[in-house]
């Protein structure tokens, strides 16, 4: 039974989440909506500050950057917005690569502080309309609903089986990835980097894909964003946003996938219940922070050991 | 045949000169030791071997590749491996994880093919845990296997840096101390380990301080004093050289 505990706690969140449309109305559906799109950021941040240990505090100009290119195509071209949603992500993808090569060399808070100056240039670009696209302060709107075969997207129920189907596929990638060479080559960094430089980890370049593969997802995210808002300003990108991200992760558990997700839903769900407190909630935020960080610093639910088939080996078989 | 090839390597730190015009040959199968007192560039030769440090002159040549310019991680997959003297394990990986970091240059399979899972990608994780294990029960940890490295013994953390080294499938591999904080007993067993590893046909180069270790098991011993190079030949060569003698023990200026 105790072997088969992790894959029915699965099974049970999953049945739980799915059989939300079926009894909440739509605003509280609109609220698991949110939930699930911070856990798929949250979830992309955790490459970079989970499994890499790099501080990064400028996630959501990676999300601002695939909203826009969805925005923007969408509105001025009028290419349908799913299929602009690799593009999004290659878009976040792609400039990820450019600031983050410059700056992959810098440790701890050099890095923190760098990143936070980028979700600033980022949001202060967007404001001040840069290329004449990105509307100044309003934003743009008018952005088209997704359609999957004729059946145009709207409705928060709808959106609901949308954003969740799109949280359970990546936790599905990732959690292939947590299995594979690649996480444990983030861990290694995570752990000692020269250590792992010496050991034979390219750190550099694996950094520096923790970086694009972390923005390619919060682009895609960005246009799941923009359909489901069909308005987007620079405000909903702020340096906020970005801090929201990182403390999801932190107190959740950095590098774990159900941390990352219980953490999204403690630092968004939370507050949308105890709404009658609001104006109590930055004073709870800020003592839970520091109780957390005192009693249980590495988050609520910590990464389990990975389990290796090393039953399966036989004496005399292959080796690498 | 030399495997590695130092050629008039120097390196400065500021003012002071760690090392000074050392040339020396590693030959192939052999366990080479490097020795001399605190502070003489040992271990600095080691980083500038291993591309940590680069050099301010002189050419490192290993097994017909000129290392100059080339980053860490491309010398260990050219198949040099090393452990470090101040143990620098992933203190919160599994045993087994540690050990799987150095097969990491011998693998391939990618981001996508590790998110699909692809039969190729499976196989060669299999093939890598199979490298693990065997590595493991060489240096005798694999009971050990899932213990967080952290939790190990600090002779056993020096022998989970070695199997770590091993891992990666050296030609050559460079050991800083690796019978630092080891009992009588283990530095005995370490002794026999390196000796296997020179009958698996690995050449081993290390800095020691147990002189009973080094000359037991050194086939060619290098000397440096203050960042060069005093001399070098076998142990009794080594042991009878009088600037050898001065260095480690110091000159009695009366008799001057």
């Amino acid at each position: 039974m105790l072997k088969y505990k992790n894959p029915l706690m699965v099974l049970v969140f999953s049945a739980a989440i799915f059989s939300c449309p079926f009894f909440l109305n739509a605003y509280w559906i609109d609220v698991i909506n949110n939930i699930g799109l911070y856990a798929i950021l949250a979830l992309s941040l955790n490459f970079i500050v989970g499994y890499t240990g790099l501080f990064h505090m400028g996630h959501a100009a990676f999300f601002a950057v695939g909203a826009y290119t969805a925005a923007v195509l969408n509105t001025s071209y009028s290419i349908p917005i799913l299929l602009l949603l690799p593009v999004s992500g290659a878009a976040a993808a792609l400039f990820a690569y450019l600031v983050a090569r410059p700056i992959i060399h810098l440790r701890g808070d050099y890095l923190l502080i760098v990143t936070i100056a980028i979700v600033e240039v980022v949001r202060i670009a967007l404001v001040n309309n840069v290329f004449g696209l990105t509307g100044g302060s309003n934003g743009i709107f008018g952005i088209s609903r997704p359609e999957f075969f004729g059946l145009t997207i709207r409705r928060p129920h709808e959106f609901f089986y949308y954003i969740w189907s799109f949280l359970a596929i990546s936790v599905f990638l990732f959690y292939m990835l947590e299995r594979s060479r690649f996480v444990r080559a983030l861990n290694y960094i995570k752990n000692d980097e020269v250590a792992a430089e010496g050991s034979g980890v390219d750190v550099a370049y694996y950094k520096l894909i923790a970086f694009v593969l972390g923005a390619f997802w919060a682009g895609m995210v960005g246009n799941i964003y923009a359909s489901k808002m069909t308005l987007i300003s620079p405000e909903s990108f702020n340096f906020w946003e970005s801090v929201i991200l990182f403390v999801i992760v932190i107190l959740g558990g950095s590098g774990s996938i159900r941390g990352v997700i219980l953490g999204a839903f403690l630092i968004v769900g939370l507050p949308e219940i105890f709404r009658q407190f609001a104006g109590a909630r930055m004073l709870v935020f800020g003592a839970a922070m520091v109780a957390m960080m005192v009693f249980r610093p590495q988050g609520f639910l910590p990464p389990l050991p990975r389990k290796y088939a090393t039953h399966k080996i036989k004496p005399g078989d292959e080796t690498l | 045949m030399t495997l590695l090839s130092i050629q008039n390597l120097t390196k400065k730190f500021g003012g002071l000169m760690a090392v000074n015009d050392v040339s020396f040959d590693v030959d192939q199968g052999k366990i080479v030791g490097l020795i001399g007192p605190n502070g003489a560039g040992k271990t600095t030769v080691f980083n500038l071997i291993t591309g940590n440090y680069v050099p301010d002159q002189g050419e490192i040549f290993f097994n017909g590749h000129n290392l100059e310019g080339l980053k860490t991680h491309k010398i260990v997959s050219l198949g040099i491996a090393r452990t470090f003297q101040t143990i620098r394990l992933f203190k919160n990986l599994s045993v087994l994880e540690n050990v799987l970091a150095g097969c990491h240059c011998r693998m391939r399979s990618g981001i996508f093919s590790s998110m699909l899972r692809l039969s190729f990608q499976r196989k060669e994780e299999k093939m890598a845990l199979a490298r693990a294990l065997k590595e493991l029960e060489f240096v005798g940890l694999k009971e050990h296997m899932d213990l967080k490295s952290m939790n190990l013994s600090y002779g056993n953390q020096r022998l989970l840096e070695i199997a770590r080294a091993l891992a990666s499938n050296p030609k050559l591999i460079v050991l800083d101390e690796p019978a630092g904080g080891m009992n009588d007993f283990e530095t005995q067993q370490l002794v026999g380990l390196i000796q296997k590893m020179q009958d698996r046909g690995l050449t081993v180069l290390l800095i020691e301080h147990d002189m009973n270790l080094v000359m037991r098991i050194c086939e060619h011993i290098v000397v440096l004093e203050h960042g060069a190079l005093i001399a070098q030949g076998n142990a009794e060569q080594i042991t009878s050289d009088q600037r050898v003698i001065e260095a480690y023990l110091g000159i009695d200026e009366d008799e001057e």
